[in-house]
């Protein structure tokens, strides 16, 4: 074996809680004097240190091979993308090393530097070059960057005049022609529309397989996890549980999954790419009556929604996946065409079945509100939901025949003969 | 595999040092300095009327504005030189100081989305606004020196004439740059932890342009103040601005030298702090 091109060893990192205000102002400015005075800190029960701290990432230790293509998965929290952020160098450990033997080009997001009143070219030369990239590189690649992204006709354009569409495709264009030894990716693949998609997918595969590049990969899609990588890295509670063949690091991940509350706060969630939450912002989302969520009973989910600036064509939805990544249903607010518009403030909105159809099963939530075509606020795997099998009398989930499954009208008539 | 073997190595860790800085990624990432520069200059004038001529409007209409009030109204002498090139000389050098100053300030906190997201040498950011604040300066001083040759044809006994000293003039930008450049710094470290300080820069700005000599000469200061003007390290560069320019005779070489170190101090601080701050400011801004 080679030496290894990632190396990462007792890899932990601290955040303090708790506002940055007057009171840590003042400590600081205590701590100097202190120190300048020679005196010794003294603890004070009141800010004693456990309670302030929060270990995202706690001595986390691997290594990686040069061409690999590894997964990094785990919850909400698990501390996937505290270490995305150290090895981008876009925070520093609090303890601990990593040693990466190679040019790093990360993507936690598509896009970043786009400005809008430069055309895409100059964009294009921008974003390339804040991801590291040398002016004559770009230059070389252009013409490949510019057929990948579908966009030749407004390629001198500026990009605000872009529908979002066009903008991600031409940034995911961009970041799919670096060549850096080590590629950092968050899960910035869903982009675009599902044809663009399956390109970018494709994409990763051949810059995976067919350039010998290290690829580190953050994502909640098995499916894609599955389709890219070989071994993943499985974090749980900021500690490594273990790296893993891809197929048993999934089982792993899919064992652990404990089901989520069913009254969940997502305003302090991590956003999909895309999103802000500016103008609305969902803040908390609950389903059920208390009682857990049944095959075949009713369904309520109640969205409560802070508004900043007024949302005319509004709608909520919530989509349901399978831990294996595939969609099975989703519920819009504006699926009958009625649109919400919600005035600044705080406001419920609930959405009602007589029935919930999906078979028994877990799956990862995801909850959006939008106007129009553009999505206010995104949070993706907000829980991750039970489905029970229905009541007393439920018989017919017990077949689980695949993710939905609904009450058709039936009419039956004897056939003439 | 197509890749070299990489002579790379990059170590993350936690680091002690205040002035650890990277000048290898600084040399890496020129061509982002250039396309920088280039942005914050497209981006200023884009969809604008005047475009890069705001930059030769504002000091001029400034002057217009000086020269009534301070000359006309409060009677302030101007050492013999024409109120319109006296002000347009001294705000050459106050408007790129203030300007730069003004911009770097809020480095961090402006540009959290992307240092948020991506790596990068995180004083290339800083270095391309003062780049770009440059352009401005030279439409000014395109305007100062339109406005000069207008004065001489006018008044043929107009005797003022930039001397050879005026080849110093990029050193004198250079200076008030990384003054500038400095005190922004310091400023936008603080401000990435607390928000209080972002009122600071507009503000200390102003108090500053009535204690240096833009729109009065060093000679109108009593001379029991006149310690003050050597103590401001903006003040003697001002004057050296018209030392160069006109001819004018205020520059106190010790002062200027007390600039110097001045400027030094405060550049490896606010580089110093700047550089602290950048490496997880993220985590609590």
């Amino acid at each position: 074996m080679s030496r290894p091109i990632i190396e990462i060893s007792g890899l932990s990192k601290r955040y303090a809680l708790g506002e940055f205000g007057f009171s840590s102002f003042r400590e600081e400015t205590e701590k100097w004097v202190r120190r300048l005075s020679g005196r010794t800190p003294e603890t004070t029960p009141e800010t004693a240190p456990a309670e302030r701290e929060f270990w995202a990432l706690r001595d986390v230790s691997f290594s990686i091979q040069p061409g690999e293509v590894v997964g990094i998965i785990g919850r909400n929290g698990a501390g996937k993308s505290t270490l995305l952020k150290i090895l981008s160098r876009i925070t520093e450990p609090t303890s601990g090393e990593a040693v990466l033997r190679g040019r790093v080009a990360s993507l936690l997001e598509v896009g970043t530097g786009f400005h809008p009143e430069l055309s895409g070219r100059d964009n294009v030369f921008l974003n390339g070059a804040i991801l590291g990239m040398k002016r004559p590189e770009i230059a070389a690649k252009l013409d490949e960057i510019i057929a990948f992204a579908e966009i030749e006709r407004f390629i001198d354009t500026p990009v605000k005049r872009y529908s979002s569409g066009m903008y991600v495709k031409l940034a995911f264009a961009v970041a799919a022609h670096l060549e850096p030894e080590i590629l950092i990716i968050d899960e910035v693949l869903a982009v675009g529309d599902a044809q663009f998609q399956r390109k970018c997918i494709g994409r990763m595969q051949e810059i995976a397989r067919g350039h010998g590049r290290t690829v580190l990969f953050v994502s909640h899609a098995m499916t894609t996890i599955r389709r890219l990588c070989q071994r993943c890295v499985v974090l749980e509670g900021g500690r490594l549980r273990g790296i893993y063949p891809a197929e048993e690091a999934i089982e792993h991940y899919n064992r652990d999954a404990g089901a989520s509350d069913l009254d969940v706060d997502t305003d302090g969630l991590p956003r999909a790419w895309g999103s802000t939450g500016e103008e609305a912002r969902l803040v908390r989302i609950r389903a059920g009556d208390g009682r857990g969520l049944f095959f075949g009973e009713p369904l309520k989910v109640e969205f409560t929604v802070r508004v900043r600036s007024t949302i005319d064509a509004g709608m909520i939805g919530i989509a349901f996946n399978t831990v294996e990544g595939s969609r099975v249903m989703t519920l819009d607010s504006d699926a009958d065409g009625r649109t919400l518009r919600l005035h600044p403030g705080l406001h419920t909105v609930t959405l009602s079945l007589p029935a919930l159809p999906l078979s028994p099963g877990r799956y990862y939530c995801h909850a959006a509100i939008g106007q129009g075509r553009h999505m206010c606020d995104i949070v993706d795997n907000f829980a991750l939901w039970e489905v029970h099998p229905g009541g007393r009398n439920d018989w017919e989930s017990d077949r689980a025949f695949g993710g939905c499954r609904l009450r058709a009208t039936v009419d039956h008539h004897p056939a003439s003969a | 595999m197509s890749s070299a073997p990489p002579e790379i190595e990059i170590r993350i860790r936690a680091r002690n040092g205040w002035l650890w800085l990277d000048w290898r990624g600084l040399i890496d990432y020129r061509d982002l300095l250039v396309l920088l520069v280039r942005r914050d200059f497209v981006a200023r004038y884009k969809q604008t009327i005047l475009g890069p001529a705001w930059a030769m409007v504002t000091p001029v209409v400034t002057a217009v504005v000086f020269g009534f009030v301070f000359g006309r109204v409060l009677g302030v002498a101007t050492d013999g030189i024409p109120p319109s090139l006296f002000y347009l000389c001294g705000l050459l050098g106050w408007n790129y100081f203030n300007q730069t100053l003004n911009a770097t300030s809020n480095t961090l906190r402006g540009n959290y989305g992307l240092f948020s997201k991506v790596y990068f040498p995180r004083l290339v950011v800083p270095l391309a606004l003062a780049v770009s604040n440059l352009a401005a300066a030279g439409v000014q001083l395109f305007t100062f020196t339109a406005m000069f040759v207008f004065t001489v044809l006018k008044n043929p006994e107009f005797a003022a004439r930039p001397g050879w000293g005026a080849l110093l003039l990029p050193l004198l930008f250079l200076h008030l740059g990384l003054l500038a450049l400095g005190s922004g710094l310091l400023l936008s470290a603080v401000t990435a932890k607390y928000r209080d300080f972002q009122q600071v820069a507009p503000f200390f700005l102003n108090l500053l342009l009535y204690v240096t000599p833009v729109i009065y000469p060093i000679s109108q200061i009593p001379e029991r103040w006149r310690w003050l003007a050597a103590v401001n390290p903006v003040a003697p560069v001002i004057e050296a601005f018209r030392a160069t320019l006109l001819g004018t005779s205020g520059v106190q070489p010790g002062a200027y030298a007390l600039s110097v170190a001045v400027t030094l101090v405060v550049l490896v601080v606010g580089v110093g702090f700047y550089q602290r701050l950048a490496r997880d400011f993220i985590d609590y801004a």
